[in-house]
């Protein structure tokens, strides 16, 4: 016996009488013999619970996270703090452990939180149709170019440079498979460049996609922008960051026929990357091509209120080849994190958030910027992260500040050839104003030292970086 | 299980009430508007719910109140492996070194990171018997976009192209839909008196275009819980064609150490990590569904893959993203994968270790034969038979029409009635090849006594039917709602909270 399986040698006894077999090789005789393995799989043996613990800690041990180091690295993912009844619900059995809600009579804690998720999500985006969540930002985007495809006809997106570089290549790679072309619009001035835009759209479009914030962190004029999009019947699709919309004006507000994007900063950890959630919101009109599942609000015999998956006409396990999208198990633990994150910040707190985290950020941009070797990659407004040219190479200005303790930003040389002296520099509610001020230092020291204009670099007092 | 009418969070706010208390600026507070243009601003902020810590607290728990979970009893859903969820791997998932871990963070700084997925990525390898893994699809139908779009790429690299992909009329509705999402035409092909591939059926559509079929989707097992004996054949018959040969791997639970997709010829398989390796599936994900293939389907794996590098000068291995693959397909989702979602699969795998997956996996398929075997006795015997009788594997699909025509029971009813009784219902009307089916996967993780408690509540309830059916027609009675109206939801849908 395993430690999670229970038949001992007398049921195994019993079962196989039952079954009328003399073991359970026999079963499995079902299996033509030379596909049956005749020796055991080439892995290590089993661990008891604390000799795995242990293994893991000493895996965990070699990552520099969050709490070792200051972390102003964004880039689609944020360091919030998540507040502890998110973890102590999401936690419970109750919501752990059940499968997708297919039997709605004992699935109505599920079901009303999605619904719960759908509103607060209708109320940020300021669109009326939400679903109950996909599986994370970029992958979101890639869905929403097949719903602009089958709404419109058309085989053919504007893309932003604006928008996240794994957006943008994800919807690259999706749109390989459904027949459709990428043509993408460059920046000017950290905005996506209006002119080229207008001039890139046509009457073959399906769809217009921008990000705002967009990468460098420029808030976008998204109404003015999608004026192209409007004028020859493209979707205008918004990706958006979630802890700005208690300040931005929403995408809906702003013409979007699709807003969506990376779930993470609601609620849910870093975790390198995943399991979080993407969001998804749209028009009236777009409901019976949305993707995903969607709960709604009715009665039972009884009269009572209850909750179903309802729409389900679109899906995969109704409709098969003809569903509008193929997703069945998405991120609804992640995208219940979410709601009770949004239910602990509530209307005024999201508010302040977004408020704090603009007026953090335009402080930490402006300390920055007065930093010697230091200037502005751009003047766009910004929210809650802003990108820096620095006059040193970048990678071991960031190897400097590491070794301080610091995780100074993101290397826009990374995706971007076009800003290889680029830093993209985040800010969560976490980030203090002291640690602010340490991150302008330790940038300070480093492009300093690079430049040569330090004979003495501090930073050589610990030479022993990690790895 | 909690009754009390349903009211939303919406529904208890009151302006004035709040739970989150924020760090104060420290900095400058300038009206907004001084720091962004007015007219980029929101108007009103969003009607969030505002409601304090204590009652967001019993909202959730009396929601929480309201759902059936795998914690509280069996949880028998056909191709679903609702397998115990181990509290360790929540444990070490929480673990800050992978919590808190950003997704950017510099390879050489997130090296126990790279290593575990290096890791998983070796260990699937060999439960699959395939060379190579990504990680990065997000969960089985993702993993099903990607086998799709790399058979394009590997078709397009040789300069074809394709346009049909095969699938039996038992498979997974994500099959269909992947199909389709990534620009091929779905294929039926019939099932045999044995619940295996029609191999008549296979080479006549075979036969119509054989430089058209892309690839061939199969679960093996299958949706009824058999294993295709023909699985060579079909292979050679797939290969010579030219295609690929897909593996979903939805019930890769019953042959884990048994058997291996890659020798039977598959050239790309999925891994739900939320079935067979124990991630909680959370009431809907997350999940994660990464990929196994062949050797020639290996250089169109999406970007970035994680590699092992030779460490120098007397240095360990170094543990890396690789980004520089030409003829890749691309990505598939932000940044490297569902990565909680690894550290509890591969925590898993170490408890089970090589022994204890493939007894899982004995023990998985022994369950259910046992299970088959009671529900083959008595009135469960006769009125809901089997729908293919031989040996099953890990599940196994019963028929509810001569049930549903000696007594007039459907087997929605039964699903319904099964709830009073504490049990979640298998899965319904699935395979559609099968009338009334009712497909039940009880897993290695059941103990004979909970088989026995399920076999002995079918009895109940269909013995119950004999003297009045109206009882489970009207079922359930003691869950928090009763039959819900699911054609007025879809009609004149009400997808929020009028606020």
């Amino acid at each position: 016996m395993t430690r999670y399986t229970s038949a001992t040698p007398a049921d195994r006894a019993e079962m196989l009488a039952a079954i009328g077999v003399g073991s359970t090789a026999e079963l499995f005789e079902q299996v033509p013999e030379p596909l049956r393995l005749d020796c055991p799989l080439k892995l290590p043996e089993g661990m008891s619970e604390a000799e795995v613990f242990e293994r893991l800690s000493a895996l965990a041990a070699r990552n520099v996270d969050a709490e070792e180091q200051v972390c102003f690295v964004g880039a689609g993912m944020y360091d919030h703090y998540v507040p502890a009844i998110v973890d102590a619900i999401a936690q419970r059995s109750e919501f752990l452990t059940p499968y997708t809600p297919y039997q709605p009579e004992i699935s109505q804690g599920g079901l009303q939180v999605m619904f719960e998720f759908q509103t607060a999500m209708s109320e940020l985006t300021g669109l009326p149709v939400s679903n109950a969540g996909l599986y994370e930002g970029p992958s979101s985007v890639a869905s929403a170019g097949y719903l602009a495809m089958a709404a419109t006809k058309r085989r053919r997106f504007v893309v932003s440079r604006g928008l996240h570089p794994h957006s943008r290549e994800t919807l690259e790679t999706y749109a390989v498979g459904y027949g459709a072309e990428v043509v993408e619009v460059g920046l000017s001035g950290g905005e996506t460049d209006a002119g080229a835009l207008a001039a890139a759209v046509d009457g073959e479009t399906a769809a217009v996609f921008l990000q705002s914030p967009n990468f460098l962190g420029a808030v976008e004029r998204v109404e003015a922008l999608g004026v192209a999009a409007k004028e020859h019947g493209a979707l205008l699709v918004v990706a958006t960051d979630p802890m700005t919309l208690g300040v931005l004006k929403p995408p809906g507000e702003q013409g979007a026929d699709i807003a969506l994007g990376e779930g993470q900063p609601l609620g849910n950890r870093l975790d390198f990357g995943g399991p979080s959630f993407g969001f998804f919101c749209a028009t009236e009109e777009q409901i019976r091509r949305m993707p995903g599942r969607i709960a709604g609000e009715t009665d039972d015999v009884d009269g009572r209120r209850g909750f179903v998956l309802a729409l389900q006409t679109r899906e995969q396990h109704i409709r098969r080849e003809k569903a509008t999208h193929n997703i069945c198990t998405a991120q609804a633990l992640n995208a219940l994190a979410a709601m009770v994150h949004l239910a602990w910040l509530g209307r005024e707190g999201y508010r302040e958030l977004g408020e704090l985290l603009v007026r953090r950020t335009v402080y930490a941009r402006e300390r920055l910027a007065a930093v010697p070797g230091v200037e502005l990659l751009h003047e766009a407004p910004v929210a809650r992260e802003f990108a820096l040219r620095l006059d040193a190479p970048v990678d071991r200005v960031l190897e400097r500040c590491a070794e301080r303790g610091i995780a100074a930003g993101y290397p826009l040389g990374r995706e971007y050839p076009e800003y290889e002296d680029g830093l993209l520099v985040a800010i969560t509610e976490r980030r203090t104003k002291a640690q602010i001020d340490d991150l302008a230092e330790a940038l300070g020291a480093a492009v300093a030292t690079e430049r040569g204009e330090f004979p003495v670099d501090i930073t050589e007092k610990s030479p022993q970086g990690v790895g | 299980m909690q009754r009390e009418r349903a009211q939303t969070i919406y529904e208890k706010s009151k302006p004035g009430r709040r739970a989150a208390t924020l760090p104060a600026a420290e900095v400058p507070e300038p009206p907004l508007e001084e720091l962004i243009p007015a007219e980029l601003l929101r108007d009103e902020p969003p009607r969030l719910p505002e409601v304090a810590e204590p009652e967001i607290v019993r909202h959730y728990n009396k929601l929480s109140r309201r759902n059936f979970d795998l914690d509280s009893g069996f949880y028998p859903l056909g191709s679903c492996t609702m397998k115990h969820n181990p509290r360790l791997n929540e444990r070490v998932a929480a673990l800050p070194g992978h919590a808190r871990l950003h997704p950017a963070q510099d390879p050489k700084r997130a090296q126990g990171a790279l290593e575990l997925m290096w890791l998983l990525q070796e260990s699937l390898s060999e439960i699959c018997g395939l060379p190579h893994v990504s990680l990065q699809p997000s969960a089985g139908s993702h993993g099903e976009l990607a086998g799709l779009l790399l058979t394009r790429a590997f078709h397009a690299d040789r300069g074809e192209e394709r346009t049909k992909v095969l699938a039996p009329d038992t498979s997974h509705g994500t099959n269909p839909a992947s199909v389709t999402m990534a620009g091929y035409e779905a294929v039926k092909v019939a099932t045999n008196e044995r619940g295996g591939v029609e191999m008549d059926d296979l080479r006549a559509k075979i036969g119509e275009g054989p430089d058209q079929v892309a690839c061939l989707m199969l679960t093996n097992p299958n949706t009824l819980g058999l294993f295709d004996e023909n699985i060579a054949e079909i292979a050679g018959l797939i290969h010579e064609a030219g295609g690929t040969l897909y593996y979903d791997g939805a019930n890769l639970n019953a042959v884990m150490g048994q058997s291996r997709p890659g020798d039977m010829g598959f050239d790309i398989v999925h891994v739900n990590l939320h079935k067979s390796f124990s991630q909680p599936h959370g009431g809907g994900g997350p999940g994660a569904g990464p990929i196994a293939v062949s050797e020639r389907i290996e250089p169109y794996l999406p970007r970035p893959q994680v590699v092992r590098r030779d460490g120098d000068n007397g240095h360990g291995p170094f543990f890396d993203l690789d980004l520089e693959r030409p003829k890749s397909i691309g990505r598939l989702r932000g940044f490297q994968g569902n990565f909680g979602v690894f550290v509890r699969s591969y925590a898993y795998i170490l408890s089970l270790g090589a022994d204890g997956l493939a007894e899982a996996s004995e023990t998985a398929v022994l369950n259910a034969n046992y299970l088959k075997a009671r529900l083959a006795e008595g009135r469960a015997g006769e009125r809901l038979p089997v729908a293919f009788n031989r040996h099953c594997m890990h599940e196994f699909v019963l028929s509810g029409k001569p049930m549903k025509r000696e007594l007039g029971l459907a087997t929605l009813d039964l699903a319904k009635r099964l709830l009073d009784f504490g049990f979640h219902p298998p899965t319904v009307y699935f395979p559609l090849l099968v009338e009334e089916a009712l497909m039940i996967e009880p897993t290695e993780t059941e103990t004979k006594e909970s088989l026995d408690a399920f076999a002995d509540a079918i009895e109940r309830i269909l013995a119950e039917a004999e003297d009045d059916p109206g009882v489970a027609k009207q079922a359930p009675y003691t869950t928090p709602v009763r039959r819900l109206d699911e054609v007025k939801a879809t009609r004149k849908p009400v997808i929020r909270q009028p606020l």
